[in-house]
């Protein structure tokens, strides 16, 4: 059996008063499609903030593909981690936010390619090349020279993703990626998601309310409240014969509320 | 008392050197205050809390005087701990500390207008901190605020008559040198405001046009 790529170990996390993870623990195999869905404030976009270390934890810890995220071993001790380790802790990982945070001042083309050439040292050339063909696979390519202002949300969230796609991570992040679309522009997203699940075999972590994506998207769902997971399983087992009375009371709601499962 | 244009034509060269020394006094106060003005505000933001700390009460201190008292401080003062400065690169100093502090406010508000998702975005592309102010940060939040600078740099010239004060040779000073040799002062002094008012009306225009050019970006 292979390793877990994300193992995370008792953390905790408090904003202010309000404790928002609570001794959470959790592992997540290479490769593996996770869906986190659960009420608002339940604590699962705290966890992919602290996996792109927008978030600082108060206490556990959390292996990357076998690495401390927040510490260094020294002498057999874990230490803070310092600026560098994060730095190169994070080539490891991309994220794909629900406001896009495109670039405004950058054409589509330069959002792609700002990253490698920075970060990497790809040449310009080599970068663009690359950068073209993400902007294909997402159906962006023909924007290229586009500035962010000039597209849709459904595109800017597209040309998001293949930023993201740019730094080639082991592992990407999807938080609430379409909670700001409009309903017409959700399902090109969608889309370019599933064709990334199914040409890559990248590990995928996907914070939701689009049950049904979630649903067909995941190898697994795990059900978070009040910063726990409440139950965990495949998809089948999670909508159709949830064990929990809480997951039972969450879809149920979702589903009044017009989501189809 | 008379308008005695033969005496204007006879000053208007002399005024002229004026008026360059102003405008000289103007543009290299404003390069300093534009330059003073963000090394405030990115010390003020600093996580050293004895740098920000010691740079935001330094800045009160500055704004909270008057501009007189520094040029006097600057010019007449520093020579005692053996800093001796000629009389305009003391008033350029004077002035690009002085409105520094100002300028620096507008910094702070332009960088907190940059919404918080673009340094989150900036840290998952993975870019360190000197890539993100200077590739994502300050490219986003120095066209808007390219219009309140220009408003401080026209008050900045409005102010130049004070160093006048530390002996610089500019138009006040240039007017009040003619007036007291000629005994005549209506026409001296009101060019020196025709002056003002022409380059102030036409700043007022340019600025105008910076704030049409840089006033918004689009998201």
């Amino acid at each position: 059996m292979p390793a877990p790529i994300i193992k995370i170990d008792s953390i905790s996390k408090s904003f202010g008063s309000f404790k928002v993870l609570d001794g959470l623990s959790m592992e997540v195999m290479p490769g593996e499609k996770l869906a986190l869905i659960g009420p608002s404030g339940s604590g699962k976009t705290t966890i992919l903030r602290i996996l792109m270390t927008l978030e600082l934890i108060d206490d556990g810890h959390i292996q990357i593909d076998g690495e401390q995220l927040y510490h260094v071993e020294r002498n057999g001790q874990l230490l803070p981690a310092d600026e560098r380790h994060l730095t190169r802790m994070r080539q490891k990982i991309g994220m794909v936010f629900q406001l896009f945070n495109l670039f405004p001042h950058k054409c589509v083309l330069d959002n792609v390619t700002l990253a490698p050439m920075l970060t990497k040292g790809m040449p310009r050339a080599a970068a663009e090349k690359r950068a073209m063909e993400l902007l294909d696979m997402v159906g962006m390519a023909d924007k290229a020279k586009a500035m962010p202002a000039q597209l849709s949300g459904g595109q800017k969230q597209r040309v998001a993703i293949a930023r993201a796609l740019a730094l080639s991570p082991k592992i990407m992040l999807f938080d609430e990626v379409t909670s700001a679309l409009d309903p017409e522009l959700v399902e090109e997203v969608l889309n370019v998601m599933r064709k990334l699940a199914d040409e890559t075999d990248m590990t995928m972590l996907l914070v939701t309310h689009e049950m049904g994506f979630a649903h067909d998207f995941a190898d697994r769902i795990l059900f978070f409240d009040r910063g726990r997971i409440v139950e965990e399983g495949k998809p089948d087992d999670i909508f159709r014969h949830p064990k929990q009375e809480r997951t039972q009371t969450f879809l149920k709601k979702i589903i009044a509320a017009g989501h189809r499962v | 008392m008379e308008w005695d244009w033969n005496f204007v034509r006879e000053i208007f060269p002399t005024l002229v050197d004026g008026v360059k020394i102003t405008i000289l006094a103007t543009l290299l106060g404003s390069v300093l205050a534009a330059i003073v003005g963000l090394g405030i505000a990115l010390a003020r933001r600093s996580p050293n809390r004895l740098l920000s700390r010691t740079v935001g009460f330094l800045a009160e201190f500055i704004r909270g005087t008057p501009l007189l008292v520094q040029l006097y401080f600057i010019f007449f003062v520093l020579p005692d701990i053996g800093i001796l400065l000629s009389p305009l690169v003391a008033g350029v100093i004077g002035l690009g500390l002085h409105y520094g502090t100002y300028t620096a406010e507008v910094y702070r508000a332009g960088i907190e207008n940059v919404p918080r998702g673009q340094w989150e975005a900036a840290k998952a592309c993975n870019l360190n901190s000197t890539q993100t102010w200077t590739r994502i940060i300050l490219p986003q939040a120095l066209p808007p605020m390219i219009p309140a600078l220009a408003n401080y740099f026209i008050a900045m010239f409005k102010e130049t008559p004070l160093l006048s004060a530390i002996t610089v040779l500019e138009l006040m000073n240039q007017a009040k040198s003619v007036a007291n040799s000629s005994y005549r002062y209506i026409e001296p002094i009101t060019l020196v405001g025709a002056f003002f008012l022409v380059i102030s009306l036409f700043s007022v225009i340019l600025l105008r046009w910076l704030e049409a050019r840089y006033g918004r970006i689009e998201r």
